[in-house]
């Protein structure tokens, strides 16, 4: 009886120790993240009612958004977010897909060096690859894309400078660049599948595409829809390619919201406004990333 | 050998199989030649002459290789080593303080009973989603405007001391790890410090590797926030740093070339030596995430 209550009374005792000690242990995090992700969350919603001053803003109600949703400008830049995005995901994973095809028949040792290979480009930094895409599509002759075309005997370019095809390069360079991690994602994906559905397909003659359409396709889904969603999420908040490359033109025509909160915010100082747009841009990837659940169906477990 | 079905292995016909992966690797390599294009390309260019591009240089590759540009990237400024230092110490600070403090976050949430612990996490989950342009403006008020923080190295690590994804990615890590281990602890009279410390810790290099790599590899190539906090060239991270010597010399291509490939070496280095861990790093945040 006696030891009972002590072993019982001990239990409670360290239940207590344990939420002091979790408290410790989330403690520095806790206050990182009030300080840095909390209070600038909120200060942003404030802001973005307000017409910002250091000292003594002014409440302006949605006079921010108000602005933010009839200028014309915001809306070609969502437009052309859309655009960049709707070009640069669907295809990149495409792209993904059949490179990890084609490396899932290697030895591991031999898988491996090719996705090192591929992932490579993702080490630069975006500064240092817009640097050298700037001197690949210079629009002089000495360019090296002009100088391939002048080479075939093509007219030269004049790739980022000109409204055609401005955006055009941004989503090339996209779709040649930033495939490693993709790629990586998939054949760890292809190679969780049970080899059982192969054989299975094998004996009932199933072809190679066969096999690929109705076995890896579907069974690839979950890994689909997760670099989907987030390639969707990052190629909306795409900000230095434009920024370093066009600085959002010619005309704006490359001018994304990443690009144009920014020069709001740190080129004007309309700290109010900028704020407002990107509450906005919450909301639509809020919005875009729910419909996206929902189109793909509830097989898909998170 | 799992998923190895999906490609006929053609016992009847090895020679087929051998000519099959020879064709896959010849196609894997040279698209692989057209993705490193742009990296081998700012290399090679880096060791060009230091002249203004002009139509006499209308070559892929530089005829004569020279270190010139190297020179005159390290001229151009006095501060050229310091911003390597500057970003060093930005980066090294906050791998420490992410691999020391989101950890420990990450086992609280994972193995730890607290009131408030669920939701507690559900919030940095959500955080986790909202983009940078929210917090950034206000975060460049609060810390420039009034704090009067800019240039200084506290400004430049310590918004990303501790991240929402790497509490994530410790947290999914130890979820793993079984309860009994640590009750067995428990009941031999360890405290939460002592099991984290002698237990979890030493089961966890490579999940504490990712995280490191991850954070130090994102600091180092980070522009954004860095461009904000800095104003004196003396303060500048190697990237920022970039942008100006870009806006400074455009037309010079080696020395650009020769500027990028010293702000990307590091980084290449680190990768060639520690590529299994940066492989699984990529996956390690996506399986289950």
């Amino acid at each position: 009886m006696e030891q009972q209550r002590t072993i019982r009374k001990r239990g409670k005792l360290r239940i207590r120790e344990d939420h002091i000690s979790g408290y410790l242990f989330i403690a520095v995090a806790m206050v990182v993240f009030l300080l840095f992700t909390i209070y600038p969350l909120i200060s942003a919603v404030i802001t973005s009612f307000q017409n910002y001053k250091p000292f003594g803003s002014t409440w302006v109600k949605l006079d921010n958004y108000e602005t933010a949703l009839s200028n014309k400008l915001f809306w070609k830049a969502c437009r052309n977010t859309v655009i960049y995005t709707a070009l640069t995901v669907p295809l990149s994973l495409v792209i993904a897909f059949i490179v990890a095809l084609m490396i899932l028949p290697f030895r591991r040792g031999t898988q491996s060096f090719f996705k090192s290979l591929y992932y490579i480009p993702a080490v630069a930094s975006a500064v240092v690859t817009s640097m050298v895409w700037l001197w690949i599509y210079d629009s002089s002759d000495a360019g090296l894309f002009n100088q391939l075309l002048t080479f075939f005997h093509l007219p030269t370019q004049q790739w980022l400078t000109s409204s055609k095809t401005a955006m055009l390069s941004l989503v090339l360079m996209a779709l040649l660049g930033g495939n490693g991690s993709s790629i990586i994602i998939y054949i760890a994906a292809l190679m969780g599948i049970d080899n059982t559905y192969f054989e299975a397909a094998e004996v009932d003659g199933a072809t190679f595409w066969q096999k690929v359409r109705y076995i890896v396709l579907p069974l690839c889904k979950p890994t689909t829809l997760f670099l989907f969603i987030t390639g969707i999420i990052n190629s909306f908040q795409v900000f230095i390619n434009a920024y370093m490359m066009t600085g959002g033109g010619p005309d704006n025509n490359t001018t994304m919201i990443g690009l144009l909160i920014f020069n709001n915010a740190f080129k004007y100082g309309k700290y109010g406004l900028a704020c407002a747009q990107a509450i906005l841009l919450t909301i639509l990837i809020a919005a875009m990333t729910a419909i996206q659940f929902k189109v793909a169906g509830s097989d898909v477990e998170y | 050998m799992a998923a190895k079905g999906l490609y006929s292995q053609h016992h009847h016909n090895p020679r087929m199989r051998v000519v099959r992966n020879l064709v896959l690797a010849l196609i894997l390599l040279s698209f692989a030649g057209v993705v490193l294009f742009p990296l081998v390309y700012m290399v090679s260019w880096s060791f060009g002459p230091n002249v203004k591009m002009s139509s006499s240089l209308y070559t892929v590759f530089p005829r004569k290789w020279t270190l010139d540009s190297y020179k005159a990237f390290f001229d151009f400024s006095p501060y050229s080593l310091r911003w390597l230092l500057n970003t060093f110490i930005m980066a090294a600070g906050t791998t420490v303080s992410n691999v020391i403090f989101a950890s420990m976050a990450g086992y609280a949430f994972a193995k730890v009973r607290f009131p408030g612990n669920k939701f507690l996490f559900f919030l940095i989950l959500v955080a986790m989603m909202i983009p940078y342009q929210v917090t950034q403006v206000p975060l460049y008020i609060l810390l420039v405007n009034k704090f009067n923080m800019s240039n200084t190295y506290a400004a430049l690590i310590l918004p990303g001391c501790v991240t929402s994804y790497n509490i994530f990615l410790s947290k999914q890590f130890f979820s793993g790890i079984p309860t009994a281990l640590i009750e067995n602890a428990k009941v031999e009279g360890a405290n939460q410090f002592r099991i984290f410390w002698s237990i979890i810790l030493p089961m966890s290099k490579t999940v504490l590797a990712v995280m490191a790599i991850n954070t130090f590899v994102g600091n180092w190539n980070t522009f954004f926030w860095p461009f904000l906090a800095t104003t004196q060239d003396s303060m500048y991270t190697i990237q920022v740093a970039l942008k100006t010597f870009k806006d400074a010399s455009w037309t010079l291509l080696s020395p650009m070339m020769a500027g990028a490939t010293i702000s990307a070496l590091p980084m290449f280095i680190l990768f060639f030596t520690l590529q299994k861990y940066f492989l699984e790093g990529v996956t390690v945040g996506a399986v289950k995430g």
